[in-house]
């Protein structure tokens, strides 16, 4: 293996927007049938990065190498020239064209027409080579996500690539479809191709790669030779630069419920519906949501946040009855919320990040007198916050898209806990975040138990529930089959339940 | 009654559908392939309008109908390529500029009209397109003389569409057409040109609307005035939606409109004198926006219809 030339080198490379170095000097290289594995917390240059090496950007210094030759890679046509093929996050397919129109785009036809029985050969080439099977003839709306994933590795060998970019491919995926995934990825470099997987989920990268590069800062901060043999904790550090302690969760003293509800059934609502629940949550305890996606955690989170109003069924926040059930009436009685989206109804993402962060409580005093806005006001706030928080970011005018997943998050938090809620309702607050920003989220979270605020944590991390939990109910098809305390609990206890295997619930 | 309907379903009814149709398919087929890319051309009214001026005076000049109509397809390509400009170069908004385009290309269009032909009391005009039966086929019973005793710019639009729909379909081209139309970053991460692509689909759109401005002064009209579109431009772009974005279904929205349109000219001409005429005139629009209304409701427009693409974005 080492013999050979590096399938691809990238040397010195260095790349900057404005005043911000998101790549400097990195070198990196990956050899034929080599997987390599590129760490890096959010916003440490990883995406960049492979940007770079796809063409989506140009560096402002270094070289790229392919096969030991010096290339220029001034767009994706190029890129796909050279060999490499990127699958990308957010899926690049037009849903409303199928698994064959996809994959033939931009590939010259024959005699003018689109060469469907030679894509067809070599379809059944790659589903032999490498187990990758699709339909030609299904619109891309339906598949699921991971065969979309799946039609976008297929794509790029469809094109050849010696070498093949994933950007966080699992954190799409459910545990099963990892494993699917895994094989595909050893058989093609089984077959001599190399593959650069960016992740930030550790132990996948453990079972996965040959070798490890971590960024941090835009720079390589450390190689990794035997992953496998490395700790998580030890790359973790490597990550973030400094030690990583795990967030002590002292013993927790439970006073008065904050936040009942009384089985609470909800309608359709396009997703699982509630099925009468019935859930307490007391003061100082947080308590977590297990279940499988789409067993009605959603509606649950949109009743308890008073986006969805129940058929039937009472819910009680601070011992006071929510009758309207609209998002102001709960958010008066002492309700935060950090939702599920953070990108959709979590804040404007066109709007100055200011404007966001005082969005649910723009009416209230502090923020508008007499229907005028008090824009000192608002900007202060947001300051405070971004200081308080160490929200990084250009200033409080900055669009709020602007900003990275854990910047976000953090900037939803802020806004909620800066009016100590009495109840917060968290969905999903780690999903898509890295390590450092995950720990800071579950830290404030332990600490606002400490300021007796009534938590519920709706994950599908079970690791972050046992963390985090005193008590952990599980969904299941709309239902809560049971609730346990953290202490008793465990991943396959837990499992048991998801799966609706609950035996006495 | 039965005098009327007598009236109405005579022989030369369903030639007069065809002739009717054969502008509007073109127009509708024009402003599809533009929508198909991701672009919607407003401009078509004006275009039609300045494709019109331009076939008129070519062949007037030139004493060649296929002269005019060829100056026609290059001004419609044109102001297709002006609003390409506009939208796909720069990504300005595509409702203002096809506005403008409109604005732009009609104004144009009287004031070259004015400026070569004058003020005139009588509007010149030219000897227009003649019918060319095809032989064998014009001699089937009804069908015969209605649709294959026609002009040749009919024949092209008979055949514009199932080409158009091979384009669409079968080749590279069409396919990038399409992507570009639904996810242009998909396109652009596959190598394909983004707008490269666009620019192409919304040239052949505005040269496609010229061939209807063509129509309409070389087979129609055979002279130019100021309202010799009236509307047809705005007309198409709802057959397009419509039509859902497909050519067949598009020529078929073409075909319905220009029954009902070739149906109120048969009863105006029948004479129910109790009734405006202008009742009448307003038929095939009130057609239009039932159908809309009724068929489009689940139609579903290219995703990346309307929105501009940029490569960097951070």
């Amino acid at each position: 293996m080492t013999t050979l030339p590096p399938l691809i080198e990238m040397r010195g490379i260095s790349k900057s927007f404005g005043p911000v170095k998101a790549n400097e000097a990195v070198d990196l290289a990956v050899a034929p049938g080599e997987i390599l594995g590129l760490l890096g917390e959010n916003g440490a240059g990883k995406t960049t990065l492979m940007n770079i090496l796809f063409g989506a950007y140009q560096p402002d210094a270094g070289e790229i190498l392919v096969n030991g030759k010096p290339v220029s890679i001034r767009n994706s046509a190029d890129a796909l020239a050279a060999g490499i093929g990127m699958v990308h996050q957010h899926f690049h397919l037009a849903s409303r064209l199928t698994v064959m129109e996809n994959l033939l785009i931009g590939i010259p036809g024959k005699g003018g027409r689109l060469d469907r029985a030679g894509a067809l050969a070599r379809l059944d080439d790659i589903a032999r080579n490498y187990g990758l099977h699709l339909d030609p003839d299904q619109p891309v709306s339906a598949l699921s996500i991971g065969e979309q994933q799946r039609l976008e590795i297929i794509k790029a060998l469809f094109r050849r690539a010696r070498l093949l970019i994933l950007d966080e491919p699992t954190a799409v995926l459910a545990p099963s479809e990892v494993d699917g995934l895994f094989s595909a990825l050893r058989a093609m470099a089984a077959q001599g191709l190399g593959i650069i997987f960016i992740s930030h989920k550790l132990n996948e990268v453990r079972a996965l790669t040959h070798r490890c590069v971590v960024l941090r800062h835009g720079r390589v901060a450390g190689r990794v030779d035997v992953p496998a043999e490395t700790t998580a904790l030890e790359m973790a550090q490597l990550m973030c630069g400094h030690e990583i302690v795990p967030p002590e969760r002292g013993p927790s003293v439970p006073g008065a419920v904050v936040l009942s509800l009384d089985a609470v059934s909800t309608g359709g609502h396009g997703g699982m519906p509630l099925r009468a629940v019935t859930l307490a949550v007391r003061e100082g305890e947080i308590v977590g949501i297990a279940g499988v996606s789409g067993n009605g955690q959603r509606a649950l989170a949109d009743v308890v946040s008073g986006m969805l109003k129940p058929q039937s069924g009472t819910m009680d926040i601070a011992g006071k009855r929510v009758a309207a059930f609209t998002p102001r009436e709960v958010q008066a009685l002492g309700l935060g919320r950090i939702p599920e989206d953070r990108m959709t109804t979590g804040l404007v993402t066109n709007l100055p990040l200011a404007d966001s962060m005082v969005l649910p409580r723009i009416g209230t005093e502090a923020f508008s007198a007499r229907g005028l806005l008090k824009p000192g006001a608002i900007v202060a706030f947001a300051e405070a916050q971004i200081e308080a928080f160490d929200i990084r970011c250009p200033g409080p005018m900055v669009r709020a898209g602007a900003l990275s997943g854990g910047n976000l998050q953090k900037a939803l938090l802020a806004r909620e806990l800066a009016f100590d809620p009495k109840v917060l309702i968290a969905a999903q607050p780690t999903r898509g975040l890295d390590i450092g920003a995950a720990r800071f989220v579950h830290e404030k979270f332990l600490a606002l138990r400490a300021r007796r605020c009534g938590i519920v944590v709706v994950s599908e991390d079970l690791e972050e529930l046992l963390a985090l939990s005193d008590r952990i109910a599980v969904m299941y098809e709309g239902r809560i089959v049971g609730v346990l305390d953290s202490a008793d609990a465990s991943v396959s206890r837990l499992g048991m339940l998801m799966s609706g295997a609950g035996g006495s619930a | 009654m039965s005098a009327v309907l007598e009236q109405v379903f005579q022989v030369g009814f369903l030639a007069a559908i065809i002739r009717i149709a054969t502008p509007l398919a073109f127009a509708t087929l024009g402003e599809m392939f533009s929508e198909r890319a991701g672009v919607l051309n407003l401009g078509i009214e004006g275009i039609m309008l300045l494709a019109a001026m331009a076939g008129f005076t070519g062949a007037y000049f030139s004493g060649s109908l296929w002269v005019g109509v060829l100056a026609a397809v290059a001004a419609g390509a044109l102001m297709g390529a002006l609003h390409a400009l506009f939208t796909v170069v720069l990504g300005l908004s595509q409702h203002v500029c096809g506005i403008g385009v409109t604005l732009f290309s009609s104004g144009l269009a009287y004031f070259l009209y004015r400026l070569i032909f004058g003020q005139q009391s009588v509007p010149p005009s030219i000897k227009g397109f003649q019918p060319v039966p095809i032989p064998i086929l014009s001699d089937i019973p009804v069908l015969g003389p209605a649709v294959f005793n026609q002009f040749t710019l009919v024949y092209m639009a008979i055949l514009a569409i199932p080409l158009a729909a091979f384009i669409l379909y079968r080749t590279p081209w069409g396919l990038s057409v399409r992507m570009v139309g639904e996810n242009p970053r998909a396109a652009d991460s596959a190598g394909v040109s983004v707008m490269a692509t666009r620019f192409q689909a919304v040239v052949l759109g505005g040269a496609l609307m010229g061939l209807a401005g063509s129509f309409l002064v070389m087979a129609q009209f055979n002279a130019f005035t100021f309202g010799v579109v009236s509307g047809r431009g705005w007309v198409a772009i709802a057959l397009v939606v419509f039509g859902r974005w497909d050519p067949w279904r598009s020529a078929g929205a073409a075909l319905l409109f220009a029954f009902v349109d070739a149906l109120q000219l048969r009863l105006q001409a029948a004479g129910l004198g109790h009734i405006p005429y202008e009742a009448f005139l307003m038929l095939p629009f009130v057609l239009t926006i039932v159908a809309m209304a009724f068929m489009s409701r689940n139609a579903v427009a290219p995703s990346a219809l309307l929105k501009p693409f940029r490569r960097e974005e951070r």
